[in-house]
């Protein structure tokens, strides 16, 4: 019995033995001279298990159900792994120029990444929490990489004191559940809720989701997401922008579904609140910003919102409908990202839009990429990213929110105001210093790979419409 | 006269639950109305996570269950990691700014 629950947590084993055996490596051998080595020697790994867990079928509950190895949850641990393989790839480049490149990095990665997997397959508030904390401590250290800048080491304090104060709203939640349920595994409390949910038990919930809602980002507990954005460096950025949110979301999805799931409507319109707040906050909040690392910030706040929209309808469509959004939103953000790790004026990194006036004229191919995320990330027809949208605005209208689908699409033509700002920019704005030209050939890859996703996935979405559907059956039943 | 009180009304878990749930919110009120100090704010933090503890122990005792107990020593791990962890990211900030006032934790806003 034993021996068949090591066998369903074995990835997280191997990526935690492989994380704690780097760090030894690194600390007693070569220190940050092998970083750049190990940076890819992890991504290979995370790919490695993506494929591990791929080949998996069926449910195994593990540990007296605290773990829980689902199609669900192999789905977002599948999503999270590759992200965070390409993500890291991305980022050796410009941690090696600016003196960054520790082996504590890929390291801390590993275990945040451990924590993720931890959090998609929690079947238990206890898991749970361990998973959240593993994922949260080591991005906290990663937000403040940079220890000798005045804004990294600011990002990571904010990052912290507001992370702390989520985990401890979280775990008030999580107490007062356990003690109006008399279990912490979410199996008992779908029980104990069979006949409706008792007030405390309700309380609990409402303070678990505001813990969430704060790993998500979702407005009105979004306070932290731009500044710690702006001020982490940006490879960190992109990855707290990728695989933290799908994790986040999907443990969100689980708790509310395995652990709440018989008193729908009990959560139904707190998530709905939060999406809407989302989508308009998002929308409208990032108007006035003209640094790309904080507009992407409130970009992912407007798509958690939509994201969230999907959960809130409270079908397992709407699982499926969020599970595909985030594929995609992820897939969209690793591309964006690698433009704005591109964007150098003299080898500086430079954030501010007003960089980018003309920016077609002597490098037409990135910026028509780049045009191709904006319009995704928009949700302009016919790019992938619309029919993200789509599926969420169906699933919200199918579960009887009408009004939060049609106040989703005002939110989301608001939006589309920033994300044509810089395309505008682009193509028709006025003359100014150039940025520079050169750019490594694996951030253009990546760039020119998502961009060419976005066009080109319209046709079957890559196939991923079948899995995510599998994926929400094994979660809503 | 003290004994006869108690033997009348024991503390039950509604006593612990209010203890727990004033502590709670005296550690999210430091948290928010601290001007001075970034140590406040972690010991705001800390004072958060131990009134969780206390509502966990009292509901593990009221049900006659040890999950709540473990639940706590996992609790209590984690914020002891989480504390080491606020401290070196002070640590750094320190370094540079010279200063842990709450009000210089400003560079970036919007």
């Amino acid at each position: 019995m034993f021996s068949l629950d090591l066998q369903t947590v074995l990835p997280e084993v191997i990526l935690s033995v492989y994380a704690m055996v780097a760090l030894m490596a690194g600390v007693y051998t070569t220190k940050d001279k092998s970083a750049g080595l190990l940076i890819w020697a992890t991504a290979a790994m995370f790919t490695l298990m993506a494929f591990l867990i791929a080949t998996r079928e069926g449910t195994d509950p593990a540990f007296f159900n605290s773990f829980i190895d689902d199609g669900f949850a192999r789905f977002a641990k599948v999503t999270i792994l590759l992200s965070a393989a390409v993500v890291l790839v991305m980022s050796q480049e410009y941690l090696a120029r600016r003196n960054l490149l520790r082996f504590e990095y890929p390291v801390l990665v590993t275990l945040a990444v451990v924590g993720m997997m931890v959090m998609v397959s929690a079947g238990d508030l206890m898991v749970l929490y361990m998973g959240i904390e593993l994922q949260s401590l080591a991005m906290y250290v990663v937000a403040s990489l940079r220890r000798d800048s005045e804004k990294s080491t600011e990002a990571g304090l904010k990052y912290f004191v507001l992370g702390a104060l989520s985990s401890g709203l979280m775990l008030y939640g999580a107490s007062l559940v356990y003690g109006f349920a008399g279990t912490t595994q979410f199996e008992g409390i779908f029980i104990a809720t069979a006949l409706g949910a008792p007030l405390g038990l309700i309380f609990g919930l409402v303070f678990l989701m505001v813990g969430f809602a704060f790993k998500v980002s979702a407005a009105p507990f979004h306070m932290w997401t731009p500044d710690v954005y702006e001020g982490a460096p940006t490879p960190v950025t992109a990855f707290m922008a990728t695989a933290p949110k799908v994790a986040a979301i999907a443990l969100f999805a689980r708790v509310v579904y395995d652990g709440f799931g018989g008193v729908v409507g009990d959560w139904q319109q707190i998530v709905a609140f939060l999406s809407l707040v989302s989508v308009f906050w998002g929308g409208v909040a990032a108007i006035g910003q003209t640094n790309i690392k904080r507009l992407m910030a409130y970009s992912s706040i407007a798509h958690m919102g939509f994201a969230l929209m999907g959960l809130a309808s409270g079908t397992a469509f709407g699982v499926q409908a969020m599970l595909i959004y985030m594929a995609i939103y992820v897939t969209m953000n690793i591309g964006t990202f690698a433009f704005i790790l591109s964007m150098e004026r003299d080898g500086r990194p430079v954030t501010d839009i007003n960089a980018l006036h003309m920016y077609s004229r002597y490098a037409p191919m990135r910026a028509l990429a780049m045009l191709v995320l904006l319009f995704s990330l928009a949700g302009v027809p016919p790019m992938v990213g619309f029919f993200g949208k789509l599926y969420v605005l169906r699933a919200a209208y199918e579960g009887g929110l009408t009004w939060l689908a049609i106040l989703g699409v005002i939110a989301s033509v608001i939006g589309a105001f920033y994300y044509l700002r810089i395309v505008y920019y682009m193509y028709f704005g006025e003359e100014g210093e150039a940025l520079d030209t050169g750019t490594s050939p694996l951030l253009w890859g990546v760039l020119m790979a998502s961009a060419a996703v976005m066009v080109f996935g319209v046709i079957n979405l890559f196939g991923i419409e079948p899995l995510a559907a599998a994926a929400a059956a094994t979660l809503v039943n | 006269m003290m004994d006869a009180y108690l033997a009348e009304a024991p503390i039950g878990l509604e006593h612990y639950l209010t203890v727990a749930a004033a502590l709670f919110v005296i550690g999210i009120f430091g948290l928010f109305l601290n001007r001075k100090n970034v140590i406040i704010i972690l010991m705001s933090i800390e004072l958060m996570l131990l009134a969780v503890n206390i509502n966990f122990v009292a509901f593990s005792a009221y049900l006659g269950d040890l999950v709540g107990q473990v639940f706590t020593l996992f609790v209590l791990t984690v914020a002891a990691a989480e504390a080491a962890i606020g401290l070196a990211i002070l640590v750094c900030f320190f370094r540079i700014r010279g200063s842990i006032e709450v009000e210089d934790v400003n560079v970036m806003k919007g």
